[in-house]
């Protein structure tokens, strides 16, 4: 009882913003909102609201290792691709029977995060930082592309999954619960979108906590200075890396989510712009904030999607264009620096009063 | 007993020959200060015993335990505490924030606060916790990194430069504030070009002289030595 108590206060701390009633009033207003959407409007945009969120998870994994920890990683979008191929390759082997595609999403979380830690075993313990991080993620991103490009033949099979070069795999079930009256298939639909909404709930109040506790504080003092946090004795690389598998397991929930949502994962998923794309998302919302994260990816994916449909092609330039933006007018992101000045302004009418 | 023993030590960077067999011996519970010219190997010395570089070849002695091969944060773990030349503080977190994250390790809940509430005080800083520490004046930031170092309760302090950039009242509360500490039970080893606050503190003074040891002895020994002075004016190749 007494630990649930210490839990609940570290949902407010001074690694993130938002605190006091007012902001746990609004929070659940906004939450209502988003249990309610369903019913409100109809299956298309449902599903597509789905996919949105499924994005918010990589995001939030890129504002944990990047925005909190210092470390600018092209490779959330390598651990997303690995657990998307991950859940495809056991879901089309084992199938759906018996509730295995919610083992398989585990499984293909945990393949993606052994990659990690292997991965960031060899970075951190190898001293590699900075900018040097960004480029042996990046290639490590680009080569896991190129190599399923070239899987086309029918030569690369993992038992009865074909990995199918450029094609990408398809046809994977989706997630399924069983159920005594039936299994529930969650296909990107009312199903998914309750479920999707509740582990982004659970994923985003889990990281405010983290954020606040004891390991939050070293993680963030290791971005403002790792050699005094390692001569404040903390030993800087196992928390690094501990970030880092964290950063990617969410990562990689992104991509089974997106695999299991559109029943197909494609090798672009790991290509240049799927591995810039979160970037932007993150920066223009303000990558050292959990809450500007969500609301700035929730936000740039809504107009991005929009242009897409509307201007095609300019939609990247677009996104380019805003990157620079938001570097030149608030390099803390955009959304944050909105919630900054919005904060400001209630603290002086309070104090007005 | 010596506390901090250096054994031979050697560091090459290249062809300079950095720190040059350097033997050196701390007793429990003094305070020593290391002075030398720029160049002669004081903050090498540092990094050495903090483990931050490693020694061509060597031992270093901590307690009694050969602590060469373990890594910075073990050293830590062993006793040791820094306070870096350049203020080492978390510059985008408050002063509080600082201090939490020194003492969390060994506090928690409501004696943490109470802790971290204890060395604000000490280090007359309460009224500026809430301040971003990059915010705060050079001296208050050197004071804030101090709070931090100690906050460990390390059986031996180094301190590179504790008083550099700091008025003259200043350094003479830091050196107060070194000798509270050492009365304590802290052992201290500081690098200090400002000799009235060596004067003030230092019970044992070592010359360093490109990588090498120059001279030994009390203040009023060295200060007495022609030769400390000459390399100081930089005659030592005359």
């Amino acid at each position: 009882m007494n630990r649930l108590l210490v839990l609940f206060r570290r949902l407010e701390g001074p690694q993130t913003i938002g605190r006091g009633p007012a902001f746990w009033t609004m929070f659940a207003l906004v939450l209502l909102v988003a249990c309610a959407f369903p019913l409100l409007t109809d299956g298309y945009t449902v599903g597509n609201t789905v996919y949105f969120f499924v994005w918010v998870f990589i995001a939030l994994s890129l504002c944990l290792i990047w925005g909190y920890g210092g470390s600018l990683s092209f490779g959330q979008t390598a651990f997303f691709g690995i657990a998307g191929y991950g859940y495809g390759i056991l879901t089309l082997n084992f199938g759906a029977a018996y509730g295995f595609t919610l083992i398989a999403l585990l499984l293909a979380v945990g393949i993606a995060a052994l990659f990690a830690m292997l991965l960031g075993y060899f970075m951190f313990f190898g001293r590699i930082a900075g900018v040097f991080l960004g480029i042996v993620t990046l290639a490590v991103t680009l080569t896991l592309e190129r190599f399923m490009a070239q899987t086309a033949g029918p030569e690369w099979h993992i038992g009865v999954a074909r990995l199918n070069g450029f094609n990408g795999m398809s046809a994977m079930p989706p997630l399924t619960i069983p159920w005594s009256g039936g299994d529930i298939v969650l296909f990107a639909d009312v199903g998914l979108y309750y479920l999707v909404l509740g582990l982004l709930v659970l994923v985003y109040l889990g990281l405010r906590v983290l954020m606040n506790s004891a390991f939050g504080n070293v993680i963030v003092a290791i971005r403002e200075n790792p050699e005094r946090a390692e001569m404040l004795g903390y030993d800087v690389r196992k928390y690094q890396l501990v970030t880092f598998v964290i950063g990617a397991a969410l990562a990689a929930l992104s991509g089974v989510l997106y695999t299991a949502w559109g029943q197909y994962i494609t090798p672009s998923s790991m290509g240049m712009t799927a591995a810039a794309l979160p970037l932007i998302w993150v920066a223009v919302g303000g990558r050292s904030d959990l809450t500007s994260t969500l609301i700035g990816t929730l936000l740039v994916l809504a107009v991005f999607q929009a242009l897409t449909i509307y201007g095609s092609q300019y939609a990247l330039v677009f996104m380019g264009a805003l990157l620079v933006l938001t570097v030149l007018i608030a390099p803390g992101g955009l959304v944050l620096a909105v919630m900054n000045q919005l904060s400001r302004l209630a603290t002086r009418r309070i104090q007005g009063k | 007993m010596a506390l901090l023993e250096l054994r031979r030590l050697n560091k090459h960077f290249g062809g300079l020959h950095v720190t040059n067999s350097v033997n050196l011996a701390l007793e429990t519970g003094e305070i020593h200060c290391l002075i030398g010219p720029n160049g002669a190997g004081k903050s090498t010395l540092f990094r050495l015993i903090l483990g931050e570089y490693h020694p061509g070849s060597g031992d270093i002695y901590f307690a009694g335990e050969n602590i060469t091969a373990l890594k910075s944060f073990a050293r830590i773990h062993r006793g040791l505490s820094v306070k870096f030349q350049v203020p080492g503080v978390f510059k985008g977190l408050s002063a509080r924030q600082n201090l939490e994250i020194a003492l969390q390790s060994r506090h928690r809940g409501v004696a943490l606060e109470q802790e971290i509430d204890r060395l604000l005080s000490f280090l007359g800083l309460e009224a500026e916790q809430g301040q971003t520490a990059g915010n705060l004046s050079h001296g208050q930031k050197q004071w804030l990194e101090i709070g931090m170092a100690i906050s460990l309760k390390p059986r031996l302090l180094l301190l590179d430069e504790p008083t550099a950039g700091m008025s003259p009242e200043e350094t003479h509360l830091t050196g107060e504030m070194v000798q509270r500490l050492n009365a304590e039970g802290m052992t201290v080893l500081a690098i200090e070009h400002d000799m009235a606050f060596v004067r003030q503190v230092a019970r044992r003074v070592t010359v360093l002289h490109l990588g090498q040891v120059f001279a030994q002895g009390s203040i009023d020994q060295i200060i007495a030595d022609e030769r400390v002075a000459a390399i100081y004016l930089g005659q030592a190749h005359a």
